[in-house]
């Protein structure tokens, strides 16, 4: 038998190691990518495009279609998210039907995000005949995001103290006038912070995207921004590979000579772009924080 | 003209199965400060809520009797709460300022209810604030945020926040328990500086601040109301017994 003190020690020394071993694997996951990737990095590797059995391709067309799509998925995502953790969370009574929705969101949440692509590619795909496009990878991502951001959004409401709402009835404020112009804004620096995180999960999203967005990357003519052209990088209709997919395909298909640099080029960049989601939502979510509630 | 401006009768109020509010009758005079004084769990609290509806947003609640404000029924399925509670404000135990400025603070009501004019946004601003106690402490910052404040601050800038919607009664929920000493008697003096134009009712479990401020005390034991009368009879000379062991220190 240990005593309580040795006890304590070994459990302290434990729970170091375990929390070391998963920063280290982090570190050492992130070093691979960086080391081998970050040498690959040029403007030119940045914005040229792809090229299919030549040398010296690039990711330019990829990473802007990431951006659109997500931008996207974020328009249609983030007023239907924001509108059910609101009902959720102020509005709807503790009964069954809320905890039906929640159990749904729960379990959409934990959906794997391959039969929700599979689900995309079939429902908006084949039956609304979208094709492969940036809208059916947008609504497939839409699926993916809902329930997070919801969960996110609605526990952002949560953190906003009760004595807020009750401060806001109390001065004859509607539940309406009060969630908007009281509770919405405290909450601002929190949902910001869980979107911008979210923004990272979908940045980085592939299988979702595989059968909707398709994994072809037509090219672009930067010039044409009419969004009826095939070639405008506005056009919703257009296939629209992304940078997940990009790299899944290299993969798994590639015949360009220098697929493995491309590979690991396009994995730092998207390990670093969302790396910079996760600082700007810490930072953004802080300073906000800081200039809505101190002096 | 009867001066009452709020009268209860017959209040009971339910928690599920649980009756917290056996049968109030407790009527209120325009103008000056009732304090309602009672042990932990005696109703007050609840009875003070009732006056205004806040207790609508407790699920599980069931009210019975006749709540008037002016002659008008605060329960009648007519009844509008938002424009009850802007005539009936209320200040909570904990300071709740909104993570705005000072200024933004004391005209939300306003300015939501839609007033736009700047000057006249200004001037209810400097009103409510003086009225208020605390012009003095804040007039240089009123642009920064209002949660920089000390918590004494904080709770004069909720009761500036009330005063500027003008209400007629203001409830007040233990509104020093968690002030030290001296905001304490800031708050005092602020209550003190509104009984002649408002009708103030507070809840209070300092007995002390009971005798000091209010013209009128209630007290409220297991859910009734024991005994209310002219605040210097309640504490010399009170008419039931419990009242007295309660005030003596003798229980509670």
């Amino acid at each position: 038998m240990m005593n309580p003190k040795t006890q304590n020690k070994v459990a302290i020394g434990t729970l170091y190691g375990v929390a070391g071993l998963v920063v280290l694997i982090l570190l050492a996951l992130l070093g691979y990518i960086l080391v081998s990737g970050l040498p690959q990095l040029s403007w030119h590797f940045l914005t040229a495009p792809a090229k299919a059995f030549l040398k010296g391709g690039g990711v330019g067309v990829q990473l802007y279609n990431s951006f659109y799509l997500l931008i996207l998925a974020m328009l249609i995502s983030f007023p239907i998210a924001l509108g059910a953790a609101i009902y959720l969370y102020e509005y709807a009574k503790d009964n069954w039907v809320t905890t039906t929705i929640r159990t749904a969101i729960e379990i959409l949440s934990s959906l794997p995000s391959v039969v929700v692509g599979l689900f995309g590619f079939l429902f908006f795909v084949v039956k609304l005949r979208l094709g492969f496009s940036i809208l059916s990878g947008a609504f497939a991502l839409t699926f993916f995001n809902l329930p997070l951001l919801t969960r996110s959004i609605e526990d952002s409401l949560r953190t906003i103290d009760t004595t807020q709402r009750e401060g806001g009835l109390a001065l004859g404020l509607s539940r309406w006038e009060t969630v908007t112009r009281v509770i919405l804004p405290a909450a601002v620096p929190s949902i910001l912070t869980g979107v911008i995180l979210s923004a990272g999960r979908v940045f980085g999203e592939a299988a979702a995207l595989i059968y909707t967005a398709g994994q072809s990357a037509p090219a672009l003519d930067f010039t044409d921004w009419n969004p009826f052209n095939i070639s405008s990088p506005l056009n919703p209709m257009r296939p629209a590979e992304t940078l997940a997919v990009h790299i899944w395909k290299i993969n798994s298909e590639g015949i360009m000579p220098d697929a493995k640099a491309i590979s690991s080029g396009s994995s730092a960049v998207l390990v670093l772009a969302i790396l910079l989601f996760n600082f700007a939502a810490r930072y953004l979510g802080k300073r906000l924080y800081k200039r809505l509630t101190s002096a | 003209m009867s001066k009452e401006i709020l009268t209860t009768q017959d209040l009971h109020l339910y928690y599920g199965d649980k009756e917290a509010l056996k049968g109030i009758n407790l009527n209120f005079d325009a103008k000056g400060i009732t304090a309602l004084i009672g042990p932990s769990g005696c109703g007050k609290s609840t009875y003070l809520r009732t006056l205004n509806r806040m207790n609508d947003l407790i699920p599980n609640v069931t009210i019975t009797g006749t709540i008037k404000f002016k002659g008008q029924d605060l329960y009648a399925p007519s009844a509008d709460t938002v424009q009850i509670r802007k005539e009936i404000g209320m200040v909570f135990q904990q300071p709740n300022p909104f993570p705005f400025s000072i200024y933004d603070n004391v005209i939300y009501g306003l300015r939501i209810a839609g007033e736009k004019d700047k000057e006249k946004l200004d001037a209810v601003v400097e009103k409510s604030l003086r009225q208020a106690a605390v012009w003095d402490e804040v007039k240089d910052h009123l642009h920064e945020s209002a949660l920089a404040l000390s918590g004494g601050q904080q709770q004069r800038v909720c009761i500036a926040r009330v005063l500027a919607v003008s209400p007629e009664i203001i409830l007040l929920d233990e509104p020093t328990s968690a002030l030290d000493p001296v905001s304490s008697s800031q708050i005092e003096t602020t209550l003190l500086n509104l009984r002649h134009d408002y009708t103030v009712i507070t809840v209070t479990h300092n007995l002390q601040q009971a005798s000091r401020i209010a013209d009128r005390t209630a007290f409220f034991m297991n859910g009734e109301l024991v005994e209310v009368d002219q605040t210097k009879n309640i504490f010399m000379n009170p008419a039931e017994k419990q009242t007295e062991d309660y005030i003596s220190g003798r229980f509670g």
